[in-house]
This record gives structure tokens, C-alpha cells and sequence, in this order.
């Protein structure tokens, strides 16, 4: 079992170069749980999440990891509890599926030394996971985008840490392989009790495989705990400015959203209530 | 299909820019004294006396007079030379869309080169007359070369793509110029300006030669200019106002390789003079071509004068060759350009 | 598990005895060419005169020959080769992109420009001139950055931006040449295109001290090269100081560029096709600093000997790397072009 940490986001202000995208977020990641950030586009989750994941320095407030502010933990000591995939990582022209895996565990290697016997297993580990061994050694150009996904996954696992980032890990994917990927995250969880916490578009999905949802608007965080209690037609509205009606979902039993345009609305509302109970 | 800004593009290009008297006055000022500074100035300078004497008086003997007569075929020439390369600019930035073309950028300047490079020294070949055919060779042959391969792939003919082909290319073509002249050291000395462009072999033979192409390049030009400003708002709005593009192009890009051709065949490559001209004026003028081609006439013999100036003032008892001071002024144009272009557009 | 741990350990083991095989390989032939250099010439010495000469033994007329002429003459190839091998190499890799090796955006110019300007006008040399070389080296690479930097920073952009500054510089050299009274064709041909001509023993120290210190360290950060080719975000989130590594890479690869332009001239493309054909040799996955500098060796020797001896007429090197590096850059041109994705 992954070991628990008490990872904080303090008064945290931050942005890009003059624009202030973060105002004041206060929270705390639920430790060997799956955390889904949601919010309508540009309200900075994934700012947010690159801030607790050092990729943006914050401009005053503090993430910390353990009471220990992130800036003052080593740079590969921070890497070996703390991973993150990022939205749009770049390939290197013509590497192979185990190289590229194998480089996640550049925060547990020297400067000078070369695989260990550890590196090959966790290597190992992380590609029979993602399920992408048999890919081994072919060559990053040649897989599909959901094969090409689980391989980024795997490197961030290869890396053995026990927080897990990921920045819209099922973007561009088909409906299938977002699935499956969601899925696969899950075993990760229950498996290994990996803390995960990631920003994802749909939102019937995040309250589908999160434990705890944070939403935010506007940089800030608007409300969060287990999908079941935060996700509300209020809230929707409140961060999507959307007017829509919860029901249950009839796979999970998980709240699920179905929006209510200006057109193929019934009559009165009453009716498309009518309509949920017969789906359920 | 036109939308908004397409239209305010479209009256843009139809009305008479509104400083255009002006900065064709300065331009025509600027062109006095580029003038004047060639006669004067060099390894000699030569006093307002002398000046006068040399021009108005064909019979004195002075020194200082001969000097200046001496000085009169170069600066035709450069002027010359100067306006065929600042149209060429034009019409190659206007035929392919893209601000970044010059004809040394896309390396037919080089193409030029070494075609009359191989004739001097595998054909025997002497005279100028012959020297502009195979240089015009040379240069059509490469500008296709560099195009196509500069168009291929996603998004066709993009500015790095051609800057890039255009590099590749010179710097194949200087290399071979280099390999066929190297061993012949008797006509290196004499033939240096087709590494770097030089005014200062100029004679009235050459001139006379040079004049028939420089008057049908900047004609074609004229005449191309108003369907070129069609062709600036897309091949499909072209097409639509009922403009052929193919020949349109074919015509523009003809009298561009002409124009470059025969520069480069009688004073070796110089390079960015075009890239330069054609841009100072679109800053001043705007996009409309009916304007810029003629300006950029004017501007590229004023560029190209006081660059040979330049290159004399600064040679010493030497002489610096105008392609270099040419380069050295215009290469920050390349720069500043490629700062502003959008990522997308690259 | 255990199963997937020996498949994964093959296919590396494989790789790896690709890298061996194919560096051992270049390796033998870059010593081959040495000892060519030593042993060909207009005069050919017995090779066992000229081992004696090298061994310290004192033999009229190979004496002369070999130690005045041609073991600098190797040298100078042997070190520069290496030294642009590596350095392009590692532009090549840490900016993703084959196109910005540092002979392609401009950096050589910056050098050359520097190293013509200390030897022809201020008549300085040895540590001067390669201080002022990696300098001006330097500040090309902050010029080219700050230039390119725009709204949003692109490689295509910093392409453009350094072909620019190469005609600048280029010119600028031509004009140094022309007021250092340089006209002569050698020194003209050396500084432009790159020649091993006129190679001396006392000219070659900085640039043998600077390949065997800082080229280690630049091998030696391979590992952190590979981890910043996967984007500044996963680079960071794995734990790399990514500006002080890209700073350390940028000094290094500049030090020894500088110092090679300094001695033999921009020889041109070494720099850009060493590190793309040592990838073709090796394959990817393994730091190949090490076989691009091996290929910088071997093209740089390689050349110099096609130009002294194939043809009736002794080309420099660099005439000779230019007519083959050119078709190549077209090549590469028309295969990204397939691919779409030059910027």
C-alpha cells in the first residue's frame, strides 16, 4: 500500500506572467483516493494542478507536502513521491515504448548509474499495469492514441510515486479508451492505494470514478467532497451557468447530469421527470 | 466567403494609399543624394568642382573628373540593378504569399551563379550576352526547384519551408561554385563577385544589355499588379473575381526570375535587397502592389547605390563587396520579420 | 512479472549491443582514417618511419612532414570532428529538432565572426581567441533566444531568426577578412567554409584541453538530455533542474563548438549531420553523444582526405562537407514535409 501524505494547498495565488489565474485556493488532497477537478473551461484546474505539482510557482500562499513546503524539498526526492502526466507531453522522435517508460525512473537513479535490477521491475511493473509489454519495444510513432496514452501512464508509474497527477489524461481519446483508461486508473487505486488526482472534461464520468470532487470557478474553489453530495443542479449552474437535472446514473448509481437546452425539452419539467423515473 | 475584414482588405488595396506623394518625394530626394554619394564618394573623394566638371564638361582632362566619369556606368548600373532586384522582391513575396521572398533567400541568386560559373569554365564562354542567357537558365531552374520543395507537405509553401530549402540550396550551389572555381586561381580573382555580388565591374555594354530585361520584368510587373492584388486575398477569392491564377502566377514569377537573373549574371548574387525594398515600402504603403512595385523599384536602387557606397567607403584602399554590406543591412529585416509571424503561419 | 522483466532486459540488451557494436565500429574506422592522415601525402613514408618518427625518433624528411604537417593536420580534424559531432548533436536533441544544430541557427557564425575578428585585427591568439569565440558563441545563442522568444516561442521562428543571423555574420566576417587584409584565398576559404590547411601544433591546445574536459560532462548529462527531450513539464515533474541542465548543455556544447570554429573554420554540416546519422547508425534510446562525435571524427577526416587526394586539385574540408551535408538538409526537408511538422 502506497503510504499516506497530507498534501496542502495553502492561500495559493498563481498565474502566468501578469495574468492571475489562481485566487486564494485553499485545499487538501484526500490521501490513497481518486480527486477529480472540475469546472467550466479557463477557471484553472489545470493551472491549479500544475501549481501543486510545481510546474508553476505560486505567486504568494504555499503548496505542501507533509508541513513541508514543495520548494524547499530536493527536486528528485519531491519526483520520487509526487508524478505527473501532462496534458500534451512530447514524444522523441523514434524512441521505443520501454525507453520511454524506463525514463520515468530518472528520480531513482545517480548521475552516473545505469538500470538497476529495481528499475527494471518497476519498468516491468508499470507496463504490465498499463498493459503495454507486449508494445515493448515498438516504437512510440506506431501505436494508437489510446495505446500512446496508457504508454505515458506507465512512465509516470514506472516513476513509483505515491501521488499521481494527471492533467486531462482522456482528451482526444475515443469514449472507449477513456473508459478504459479511467478504468485502469481505478485498479491502480484500489490495487495499490495510489493517491490520484486529475483534471478531467466530462463530468459525468468524474462523478463516476471519483471518490472526491474539487469544483472550481474563476480561480477559486467553489465546492467540494464525494460526488454524491456536491454534485447538485445548483452547483452545475452555479459553475457552468448550465440549467440541467441530476438523476442517478443507472450503471454506478453515481449522480449524473443531463442538461437542459432551449429545444427537445417536454412540455413542463414535470414530465422530464417523469421521464427519469421510467429510465430508473 | 469575403468576409468583413476581407473586404476592408479589398478597399485597402483599391485606393491610393495616402502618403504615397509623399513618400514618393522623399524617395525621389533620397535617390538625388544616392546619386550624388556614388559619384563622390569613394577611395577618391572628389570635390563639388570636380564633380561638376566630370559631368558637364566632357572635354576638361582633370583627374578628378575622370574619376568621376569612371563613376557614372556604376552608378547606373546600381541603380539599375538596385530596381530590378526590389521588383523582383515584390512580385516573388506577392507570388507566393509569403513575406519571407527574396531571390537570394529562396537561392536562385546562386542558381544563377553557378550556371554561368560552369559556362565560364566548361563552355568557354566570354561575352555578357551569353553570360545573362545561362544565368537566366540557372535561375529559373533553381526557383522551381526551391518552390516545390518548399511547397511539399502540410500547409504548402510556408515561410520557413522556403527560407530553409532556399538556405539548403545556397549553400549546396556556393559549395559547388567554390569546387569549380578553387582550382582555377586565374579566374578566381576575376570572378570573386559570383560568391558575393559586386556593382563595381559595371560598363555601358553591360548596362545596354541589362536595360531590354529590366524594362520587361518591371512591365510584366505593372501589368500583373492589379489581378496580384486579387491573388493576395487567396486563390479562391482570385478564381471568383475571375482572375487565372496559373498564368497569373507563371507571368509574375517569370519576370521576378528575369529581373534576379540578369542581376545576378552581370554583378554576382546580392543578396536581401529585395526582401529589404519590398518591405520598407509595404510598412509605408501598405499592401496595395500597384504602388509597392514601382516603389520598390525605386527603393532597391536607392538601397543598392548607397550600399556600394558603403562597401567603398569601408573597403579602404580595397573595396567591399555591395552583396556583403547588402547582407549585413538586410539580414535584420529577416529577423524583425520572423519575430512577428505568427507560429501558425510559420 | 518476472517474465516481462526479462522481455523488457532483452530488448534493451539488444539496443545496447547495437550501440556497442556500431561504436566500436566507428570507432576503428575514425582510427583507420588517422592513421591515413598520417600516412598519405604527396610524399608516401614507409608506415614504419613514420611510427618511429612518432615514437620520438628524429628521420630526415618524414620527420618534417609528419610532425610539422600532417600529425597537426589529423589532430585538428580528430578534435574538431568530435567537438562539432557532439555539440550539434546535443542543440539537435535538446531542442527536439534536427534542424537547429548550431552550424544551421547561426551559433558557428557567432564564433568564426569572433575568432576572425581576434586573429586578423587584434593579431591575438591562443586563449584569447578561443575566450572571445565562446563568448561570442554565447551571446549568438542569447541573441538568437531573445529574438525568437516572440509572443510564443518556436523553433520554426528561432530557425528563421538564425539563418538571418548567419548572413549577418557571415558577412561580417567577409568584411573582416577584406580589412584584415586577408584576401588571399586560403584564409578567405578557412574562415568561411572551413579548411584543416595550415594546421599548426602550437594552434591546437585550447581546443585539445576543452574536448577532453568539457566533452565528458556534456556525455555525461545524456541521461539528463533524454529526460529534457520529453517537454519542460515532464521534465520537471521527474525531477530535473531543467534551466540549470539546459544551461550546463548550452556552455558545454558552445565551448566546444567555439573552440573547434577557432582552430579549423566553420567546417560546414559536421555539426548538422553527425548527430542524425549517428542516430540512424544506433537506433534510439541509448545517449548517442559519444557515436555523433565518433561521426563527426570520421566525416571531418573522412572529407579532408577526399579533398587532398580524390581530385586533381586539393579541396579544404569544408568545400567538400558542404556538397554532401546540403543534399541532405534537402532530404530532411522533404521528409518532414511529408510529416508536416518542420515547426
Amino acid at each position: 500500500m502506497k503510504s499516506a501524505h497530507v498534501f496542502e494547498a495553502e492561500e495559493t495565488v498563481a498565474g502566468y506572467d501578469n495574468e492571475t489565474i489562481i485566487h486564494g485556493v485553499n485545499l487538501s488532497i484526500p490521501s490513497n483516493k481518486i480527486s477529480v477537478m472540475i469546472g467550466a473551461n479557463a477557471c484553472g484546474k489545470s493551472t491549479l494542478l500544475k501549481t501543486m505539482a510545481r510546474l508553476i510557482k505560486p505567486s504568494s500562499g504555499q503548496i505542501t507536502l507533509d508541513g513541508q513546503s514543495i520548494d524547499k524539498i530536493p527536486a528528485k526526492q519531491l519526483a520520487r513521491v509526487l508524478g505527473m502526466l501532462p496534458q500534451s507531453p512530447i514524444v522523441p522522435e523514434g524512441i521505443t515504448v520501454s525507453d520511454l517508460v524506463g525514463r520515468g525512473r530518472f528520480p531513482h537513479q545517480s548521475f552516473f548509474g545505469g538500470w538497476s535490477k529495481k528499475d527494471y521491475e518497476a519498468v516491468a511493473e508499470a507496463m504490465d499495469i498499463m498493459n503495454v509489454t507486449a508494445l515493448s519495444d515498438n516504437h512510440i510513432d506506431e501505436l494508437s492514441g489510446g495505446q500512446r496514452q496508457r504508454v505515458w501512464i506507465a512512465m509516470a508509474l514506472a516513476q513509483q510515486t505515491d501521488i499521481l497527477f494527471l492533467d486531462e489524461p482522456t482528451t482526444f481519446l475515443d469514449i472507449t479508451y477513456q473508459v478504459e483508461i479511467l478504468d485502469l486508473l481505478t485498479d491502480l487505486n484500489q490495487k495499490y492505494g495510489t493517491t490520484i488526482v486529475m483534471v478531467l472534461h466530462d463530468i459525468n464520468l468524474s462523478a463516476r470514478y471519483a471518490d472526491h470532487i474539487f469544483a472550481l470557478k474563476q480561480g477559486q474553489l467553489l465546492a467540494e467532497g464525494e460526488p454524491s453530495k456536491v454534485m447538485t443542479s445548483a452547483l452545475i449552474k452555479e459553475i457552468f451557468g448550465l440549467d440541467c437535472t441530476v438523476i442517478k446514473d443507472p450503471i454506478s448509481g453515481s449522480p449524473s447530469i443531463v442538461p437542459i437546452g432551449r429545444h427537445h425539452v417536454y412540455d413542463d419539467i414535470f414530465s422530464l421527470n417523469k421521464g427519469k423515473s421510467v429510465t430508473s | 466567403m469575403s468576409s468583413l475584414s476581407d473586404r476592408q482588405e479589398h478597399q485597402k488595396l483599391s485606393t491610393i494609399p495616402k502618403n504615397f506623394k509623399v513618400v514618393l518625394f522623399i524617395g525621389l530626394v533620397l535617390l538625388g543624394i544616392s546619386v550624388v554619394a556614388s559619384l563622390a564618394f569613394g577611395s577618391r573623394w572628389v570635390s563639388v568642382h570636380e564633380l561638376m566638371e566630370g559631368l558637364f564638361y566632357q572635354n576638361t582632362d582633370s583627374y578628378g573628373g575622370n574619376v568621376v566619369r569612371k563613376r557614372v556606368p556604376r552608378t547606373v548600373f546600381s541603380l539599375f540593378c538596385g530596381a530590378a532586384l526590389g521588383v523582383s522582391g515584390a512580385l516573388m513575396q506577392a507570388v507566393t504569399r509569403n513575406p519571407i521572398a527574396d531571390p537570394s533567400i529562396l537561392g536562385v541568386n546562386m542558381g544563377a551563379s553557378l550556371f554561368v560559373v560552369c559556362g565560364i569554365t566548361f563552355l568557354q564562354i566570354t561575352t555578357a550576352n551569353q553570360y545573362i542567357w545561362l544565368a537566366l537558365v540557372g535561375a529559373m531552374i533553381t526557383a522551381v526547384f526551391v518552390f516545390s520543395i518548399g511547397s511539399m507537405g502540410r500547409g504548402g509553401a510556408t515561410p520557413l519551408k522556403l527560407v530553409l530549402a532556399g538556405a539548403a540550396t545556397s549553400a549546396a550551389l556556393s559549395s559547388l561554385v567554390t569546387a569549380i572555381m578553387l582550382p582555377r586561381s586565374y579566374v578566381m580573382d576575376q570572378f570573386r563577385f559570383w560568391q558575393v555580388g559586386s556593382v563595381g565591374s559595371a560598363n555601358w555594354d553591360g548596362i545596354m544589355l541589362f536595360i531590354p530585361f529590366l524594362i520587361v520584368g518591371i512591365l510584366i510587373g505593372f501589368l500583373t499588379a492589379p489581378a496580384l492584388n486579387a491573388l493576395a486575398l487567396g486563390d479562391e477569392v482570385a478564381s471568383v473575381m475571375g482572375i487565372r491564377t496559373g498564368i497569373l502566377r507563371l507571368m509574375a514569377a517569370v519576370a521576378a526570375v528575369l529581373l534576379c537573373g540578369a542581376t545576378t549574371a552581370l554583378a554576382g548574387p546580392i543578396g536581401f535587397v529585395g526582401l529589404l525594398s519590398a518591405h520598407v515600402i509595404r510598412l509605408i504603403l501598405g499592401p496595395n502592389l500597384r504602388y509597392i512595385i514601382p516603389l520598390s523599384a525605386l527603393s532597391g536602387a536607392i538601397i543598392l547605390t548607397i550600399s556600394d557606397c558603403i562597401g567603398r567607403l569601408l573597403g579602404g584602399t580595397g573595396e567591399l563587396e555591395v552583396g556583403v554590406v547588402t547582407a549585413f543591412t538586410g539580414a535584420p529585416i529577416l529577423i524583425l520579420l520572423a519575430m512577428k509571424l505568427r507560429v501558425r503561419s510559420l | 512479472m518476472n517474465q516481462s522483466v526479462t522481455y523488457i532486459v532483452k530488448g534493451r540488451r539488444q539496443r545496447r549491443y547495437r550501440w556497442i557494436l556500431v561504436t566500436g565500429l566507428l570507432l576503428a574506422l575514425a582510427c583507420l582514417l588517422s592513421c591515413g592522415m598520417l600516412l598519405l601525402g604527396s610524399t608516401m613514408y614507409p608506415a614504419q618511419d613514420v611510427f618511429h618518427v612518432l615514437m620520438g625518433e628524429d628521420i630526415s624528411g618524414v620527420s618534417f612532414a609528419v610532425e610539422t604537417i600532417r600529425l597537426p593536420r589529423m589532430l585538428a580534424g580528430l578534435f574538431a570532428g568530435f567537438a562539432f559531432g557532439i555539440s550539434g548533436h546535443t542543440f539537435q536533441t535538446m531542442l527536439r529538432n534536427p534542424l537547429a544544430s548550431p552550424d544551421v541557427i547561426g551559433i558557428t557564425a557567432g564564433s568564426s565572426a569572433a575568432a576572425v575578428f581576434c586573429i586578423l585585427i587584434l593579431h591575438a591568439s591562443g586563449t584569447v581567441v578561443s575566450i572571445a569565440s565562446v563568448i561570442s558563441g554565447l551571446i549568438t545563442v542569447l541573441l538568437i533566444y531573445i529574438f525568437s522568444k516572440g509572443k510564443t516561442f518556436s523553433i520554426g521562428r528561432l530557425i528563421l531568426v538564425g539563418i538571418g543571423m548567419q548572413a549577418m555574420l557571415n558577412a561580417l566576417v567577409s568584411y573582416l577578412l577584406l580589412v584584415g587584409a586577408q584576401q588571399d584565398i586560403p584564409s578567405a576559404l578557412r574562415w568561411l567554409n572551413g579548411s584543416l590547411n595550415g594546421s599548426q601544433m602550437d594552434e591546437l591546445p585550447p581546443l585539445m584541453i576543452t574536448v577532453l574536459f568539457v566533452a565528458p560532462i556534456v556525455i555525461a548529462l545524456g541521461k539528463h538530455v533524454s529526460i529534457l527531450e520529453l517537454g519542460e513539464e515532464a521534465a520537471t515533474t521527474l525531477g530535473l533542474h531543467t534551466d540549470r541542465t539546459r544551461m550546463m548543455l548550452i556552455v558545454g556544447a558552445v565551448s566546444l563548438l567555439a573552440l573547434a570554429t577557432a582552430t579549423t573554420g566553420p567546417i560546414a554540416f559536421v555539426a548538422f549531420l553527425s548527430g542524425p546519422i549517428a542516430k540512424r547508425l544506433v537506433g534510439v534510446g541509448l545517449s548517442n553523444a559519444i557515436p555523433a562525435g565518433l561521426v563527426g571524427v570520421n566525416l571531418v577526416l573522412g572529407a579532408d582526405l577526399i579533398g587532398q587526394f580524390a581530385f586533381e586539385v586539393r579541396y579544404p574540408v569544408g568545400v567538400i562537407t558542404g556538397i554532401l551535408g546540403a543534399p541532405y538538409l534537402i532530404f530532411l526537408l522533404t521528409r518532414m514535409n511529408r510529416k508536416g511538422n518542420v515547426s
